[in-house]
């Protein structure tokens, strides 16, 4: 596994060489707490930044990244822990202190005013002055207008930054970083939304930062550009620090299982879901789904689902599993692609036209996107059949008392009474009473976007029971998750995405815990998948070459152990 | 967006939260517990109390006649209130009730040739009218709440100057009787005002758009989600409102005998929002409190009787409101959700 | 967290793919992105910004050709008087709206300024200009205060301060039944009835303030911090712009020019009117949208409020020359006017979030 030192290629001429050993750390983060109402957020962190270097910052959803940004930035105020900043002890109060102190952020979605000129974007709070004191627009524009030009982007910078592409903005927010000349700069997904030609110059602004020994923090849910530009890589996972150590010394299958809570050689634990096993389902596609492509997204996905059946959707964060299932479902604006259930096609983002033909979505994000928090939880149940529930638009109670009635013991809702607010429940009984409302509808396709996810041990083990039982009643099911766990035992068949493209596709005796982190990884050379992922194009690290099979340590040696378990437990119960 | 805003509030919540934890935390859930029940139940306590002491302070205060007044004079407010409280729980707000009550007003005497009651149908359709404009310009075009009704409320007034211009005095006898006449000793007025107050109970309580309404201004997007029918639903909640305030301009003009469009409801938004807020109705949006906003338009009421009672001139009550108004939408805020 | 991404998703612009394969070398660079418009959103945004000029030009002229005394040197200095307090107070309120936010007390505030510049003109000048700033301005205050640092909405808070000062000035007036008269030959009434080269004193201020409002927009760092407030205050909160501070300035100034159209009125009619103002808010707010100022902040001109200003009185003069029309034509004329500059700005801004 030593290919990844060739991504050193750029650290031969770079500083990464030049760096005195043992230069005094710039940034030192040491058991950094966080908390917001209960859910911990950070619990003893740990982060250390030296100058010249480019430190990857990595982690799943919920892991901690940005709040360990925030916290360093003057956002957030932490609960604990020590921040040192050139070895002296600091607390940032406000985002100001920091940026004052030489720490300049660039935000994933991109925090300027899209109203005012590229000039007065970067030079916002500091802009050049004359001697009366006023702002001297002529100077700014043309340090601006230097600046961006030195950056290798072509714009006016009298325009408005609205106008520009998200790209372009985003490094009009890196010009501004570079124009403060920070000692510390934290780019957080900044290449999200950027294409290969901007990426590539992203990347030298940040290696000529790096030379001039400037610290800085990328955070990427593209592995591949890890080890391009990145010196070293922290890693988080549910708000621990897991793992610090040279970007070399790291191979993505490892990356990966760190990043999942998941020892590579240790997996293959069987049993630790309620999922009794495989189920038995019809043979045509209730569902079928392709050439589904969302701008920047997705390109060309494809999935079908037969009655019955439970397919798991995996991918990493950014992947597109979360588009795939909402663009399916009519929430997402689609540049092409045809969906069908039972034989009928669907109308292109319409979701009332979704849920009348049969599909329902449980949303990934409960508190934004489900619960109505304030409404009763049989308001809640009811929400989306009030027609149904209704005589001539007055609601008759007894009919929602009766379907409430049966949903709740079903699915074991625990609430003092069908009249307490939703938002008074944990937040397994929200997602109860959340899965009520789609069944309620009596759907035939349901797409689950990580149903199990923050809700406490008792739950989840109930709802991955549902689904077993839900398909057991001929449901077609498409389950989202990051845990493994939950795709290998509780899906007949895992559609694995990357980069927006269907990765591979595993099923039978294929789908085992080793296969899927190499699918998750990017590294399997699925035949199926002819094209590489758009942002990994001729990137010197990329995983085409390696064998898919066998080449992580993780072959095949997996035995069942509880303890991997334990961590993610904890943070579960800290949730619930 | 959402995620940006989330940061910074939590971020100032934070803090306050780290101090609090100096102290006992079990005193920190009382505090809770009690601006909650504030907010709840603070109105009613506030009524009784007040009721208290007039009757303790204010001569004739318990009086079959003072008691008839009050409960007159709270009509328009009340009805108005109920409306806005139907946009509120949206999470919208409309500013032109005011110049909707005036717009019916002045549309009364044009069509009184024709009877009062062809005159008060073509009253209630046009404020029916503007808040369908209103309902469209927010729910189709996407224009802010205040933003689009604060340009109803200022073409809704000068339209209503221009239909109705100077007081004209009413004499039908239609008209007379809606606005003087009583059945068993209860002003026609009020009766108007407790049947829609049951009406807009009726609507939260028991029917699905009610249920909608809260639906949508408790989460537009989870609602969206649920295939609820947003646009459509939150039109009808500015045609509703639109078309109570009308029902409080027709009553206004009733009582008075004369449409007066120019002074007719001014500053009634303020007042309409202010028993709202007082009724425990928070202007977040997801929540209505039919019996909170009636509490809170008689307290208002009330407040004003009392200080006209007891001679304390109009520029002082009109100071001590809008210290009310302040407090009370602070106090409803509180840490959470503002802005 | 998906559905905002989501949406950027949707709003990504159209990319040459011919770019992405002249990627290797950073040489020349990614090309913008830039957002191309529409024919009709051109036209749209270009009537949002320019309309009033175009629409007072176009009006003028056919008022001149039309009405005989239009165009007569008296006629157009009565007309720029009498914009002139408006305008005053359009200027404040131009800033708060920059700012995201909304003044609907400056009505009040401007009657209640020129009552107690009326009331304090009988101990000179100098109080007579200073009691109703330092009121008008206390209230500008408070109000700041309670929106920024208690993070009140602004339209309650003004439609609270409305009432306040409305109470205020009857408070001061003998619920209404005093009627401060300014001396005869007080040094005051010179303030908006003296000349200067024929224009008044006040259309000079008006000027003045104006240049300077423009500077302090444009050149200042308080300016663009305003800008920035309007357009996105998170982003202004995480740059580290002293976002409380320059909201309480704002609307510390709105009141301060509040109070100061009040005072300019007082000394017009010398006296302190008290019934002055009502609905005035609107008329404000309709100068400063029509000016090109977007109601939800972040981008407009001063000198655009200036021209919104100006074409609101123009059509209030012209709808005197007509004679038969009824001056409510007017307000019926600039809120249908207003509502569709609104419609047209939540178009653009919907088209462009794509």
């Amino acid at each position: 596994m030593t290919e990844e030192t060739t991504v050193a290629d750029d650290d031969v001429s770079g500083p990464g060489t030049l760096r005195p050993p043992g230069a005094a750390p710039l940034v030192q983060v040491r058991g950094a707490t966080k908390s917001f109402g209960g859910v911990q957020a950070l619990r003893g962190v740990d982060l250390t930044l030296l100058p010249g270097e480019i430190h990857a910052l990595v982690g799943e959803n919920g892991a901690g990244k940005s709040t360990l940004i925030k916290v360093l930035t003057g956002v957030y105020a932490p609960d604990g822990g020590e921040f040192r900043y050139g070895g002296e002890p600091v607390r940032f109060a406000r985002p100001a202190d920091a940026q004052r102190a030489g720490i300049s952020t660039i935000y994933q979605e991109v925090n300027l005013v899209p109203l005012l000129s590229v000039a007065r974007n970067i030079y916002l709070g500091r802009e050049p002055r004359t001697r009366w004191g006023t702002v001297d627009v002529g100077a700014m524009n043309r340090r601006a207008a230097q600046l961006v030009g030195d950056l290798g982007i072509d714009v006016d910078v009298t325009g408005e930054l609205g106008r520009l592409g998200l790209g372009a903005q985003q490094m009009v927010a890196l010009a501004r970083a570079v124009s403060v000349e920070s000692r510390v700069v934290i780019m957080d997904e900044p290449t999200s939304s950027l294409e290969p030609a901007e990426v590539e110059t992203l990347f030298g602004v940040a290696r000529n930062l790096r030379r001039s020994g400037t610290a800085l923090v990328f955070v990427s849910h593209r592995l591949d550009e890890l080890w391009q530009l990145c010196d070293r890589v922290t890693v988080l996972r549910d708000g621990h620090h897991v793992h610090t150590g040279p970007m070399a010394e790291l191979d993505r299958v490892t990356l990966v299982s760190h990043m999942l809570g998941k020892d590579a050689s240790e997996v293959g634990a069987q049993g630790v879901t309620e999922f009794a096993g495989k189920h038995r389902h019809g043979d045509a596609p209730v569902l079928d789904a392709s050439g589904i492509a969302v701008r920047s997204r997705l390109s060309d996905v494809a999935l079908q689902v037969r009655p019955g059946e439970v397919v798991g959707l995996g991918g990493l964060l950014g992947s597109g599993r979360s588009e795939t299932v909402k663009a399916i479902y009519g929430d997402l604006p689609v540049e092409s692609g045809r969906v069908s259930v039972a034989g009928r096609n669907l109308r292109a983002g319409s979701v009332r036209h979704a849920l009348k033909a049969g599909v329902a979505l449980l949303s990934e994000d409960r508190k934004a996107e489900g619960i109505i928090p304030d409404l009763s939880v049989r308001d809640n149940i009811a929400l989306a059949v009030l027609p149904r529930m209704a005589r001539g638009g007055i609601v008759v109670e007894s009919r929602i008392d009766a379907l409430v009635e049966t949903f709740m013991t079903r699915l074991k809702i625990k609430a003092a009474d069908t009249g307490q607010k939703v938002r008074e429940l944990s937040g397994g009984n929200q997602q109860k009473v959340l899965i009520a409302r789609w069944l309620c509808t009596e759907p035939t396709v349901f797409l689950l976007d990580e149903p199990t996810r923050g809700i406490d041990v008792g739950a989840k083990q109930e709802v991955q029971a549902l689904i077993d039982e839900l398909a057991g009643h001929g449901l077609a099911v498409v389950l989202i998750s990051s845990e493994m766990e939950e795709l290998v035992e509780g899906a007949d068949r895992v559609v694995v995405l990357h980069a927006g493209r269907v990765e591979a596709e595993l099923s039978g005796s294929e789908l085992s815990h080793s296969r899927l982190l190499t699918a998750l990884a990017g590294e399997s050379a699925d035949p199926a998948d002819d094209g590489q992922p758009a942002g990994d194009d001729g990137q010197p690290t990329d995983g085409a070459g390696q064998p898919a099979d066998g080449s992580g340590p993780s072959a095949g040696t997996g035995q069942p152990t509880a303890a991997v378990r334990t961590a993610a437990k904890e943070e579960e119960d800290g949730r619930g | 967006m959402a995620d940006h805003r989330a940061p910074v509030r939590e971020h100032a919540d934070g803090a306050a939260d780290v101090t609090a934890a100096d102290g006992a935390d079990g005193r920190r859930s009382w505090r809770r517990f009690d601006i909650q029940w504030i907010r709840r139940n603070g109105v009613y306590v506030a009524l009784a109390a007040l009721i208290m002491v007039n009757i303790v302070i204010t001569p004739n205060f318990v009086n079959v006649a003072t008691l008839r007044l009050q409960l007159i004079q709270v009509v328009p407010v009340l009805i108005v209130a109920l409306g806005m409280a139907v946009v509120i729980a949206t999470k919208g707000i409309d500013l032109s009730v005011g110049a909707v009550m005036a717009l019916a007003a002045a549309v009364i005497p044009l069509y009184i040739g024709y009877g009062a009651a062809l005159a008060i149908l073509v009253a209630l359709l046009a404020g029916a009218l503007s808040g369908a404009v209103a309902g469209s310009l927010v729910a189709r075009i996407g224009v802010q709440p205040i933003v689009a009704t604060l340009g109803l409320m200022v073409a809704g007034r000068g339209l209503a100057n221009l239909l109705g211009g100077e007081i004209k005095s009413i004499r039908d006898p239609g008209m007379r009787a809606l606005g003087t006449g009583s059945v068993l000793g209860v002003p026609y007025v009020v009766l108007v005002a407790i049947v829609v107050t049951v009406l807009v109970w009726f609507l939260v309580a028991r029917t699905t758009l009610g249920r909608q309404i809260v639906a949508i201004g408790g989460n537009a997007r989870a609602s969206v989600l649920a295939g609820l029918p947003v646009g459509r639903v939150l039109l009808t909640a500015y045609v509703v409102c639109a078309l109570l305030a009308a029902v409080a301009g027709v009553l206004l003009t009733a009582r008075s005998q004369a449409s007066d469009p120019t002074r007719l409801g001014l500053l009634m938004e303020l007042s309409a929002i202010t028993a709202v807020v007082i009724g425990g109705t928070p202007l977040t949006g997801g929540q209505i409190r039919v019996a909170g906003t009636v509490a809170g338009a008689l307290l208002l009421q009330l407040i004003t009787a009392t200080m006209i009672a007891h001679d304390i001139p109009d520029s002082v009550a009109q100071m001590a409101q809008a210290v009310i108004v302040v407090g009370a939408v602070y106090l409803q805020l509180g840490r959470r959700g503002r802005r | 967290m998906s559905g905002p991404t989501m949406e950027r998703a949707g709003a990504a612009p159209d990319r040459d793919p011919a770019k992405g394969a002249s990627a290797g070398s950073p040489g020349p660079g990614p090309q913008p992105g830039s957002v191309r418009l529409g024919l009709g959103m051109r036209i749209a945004e270009l009537a949002q910004r320019q309309g009033a000029l175009v629409l007072l030009i176009v009006l003028c002229a056919v008022a001149s050709v039309v009405f005989p005394s239009f165009a007569t040197g008296a006629n157009l200095s009565s007309i720029a008087v009498q914009a002139s307090f408006m305008a005053v107070v359009a200027l404040g309120m131009t800033f708060v709206i920059l700012g995201g936010g909304i003044d609907l007390s400056v009505g009040s505030v401007f009657a209640l300024g020129g009552v107690l510049a009326a009331w304090a003109s009988q101990y000179g000048f100098v109080p007579a200009l200073l009691v109703p700033l330092a009121v008008c301005g206390f209230i500008g205050l408070v109000q700041g205060l309670i929106i920024a640092k208690g993070g009140l909405a602004p339209f309650i808070v003004t439609l609270a301060g409305l009432l306040f000062a409305r109470g205020l000035l009857l408070f001061i007036t003998d619920e209404g039944t005093t009627t401060y008269k300014v001396p005869e030959g007080s040094a005051f009434l010179q303030l908006a009835q003296g000349e200067l080269l024929g224009v008044g004193y006040s259309v000079w201020l008006l000027v003045v303030l104006f240049a300077i409002g423009a500077l302090v927009l444009h050149r200042t760092s308080y300016g663009t911090t305003v800008l920035a407030i309007g357009g996105q205050e998170d982003a202004a909160e995480l740059m580290g712009l002293p976002v409380v501070r320059t909201k309480v300035i704002t609307y510390l100034v709105n009141g301060l020019l509040a109070g100061l159209g009040g005072a300019l009125i007082a000394s017009y009619t010398s006296s302190g009117v008290t019934v002055l103002g009502v609905g005035m808010e609107l008329e404000v707010i309709s100068a400063v949208v029509l000016g090109g100022t977007l109601l939800t902040g972040g981008a407009g001109t001063i000198l655009g409020t200036l021209v919104g200003a100006l074409l609101l009185q123009v059509i209030k003069n012209v709808i005197n020359q007509v004679g038969s029309l009824n001056s409510n034509w007017q307000a019926v004329v600039s809120g249908t006017i207003l509502l569709m500059v609104v419609s047209i700005q939540s178009y653009l801004a919907r088209s462009r979030r794509g």
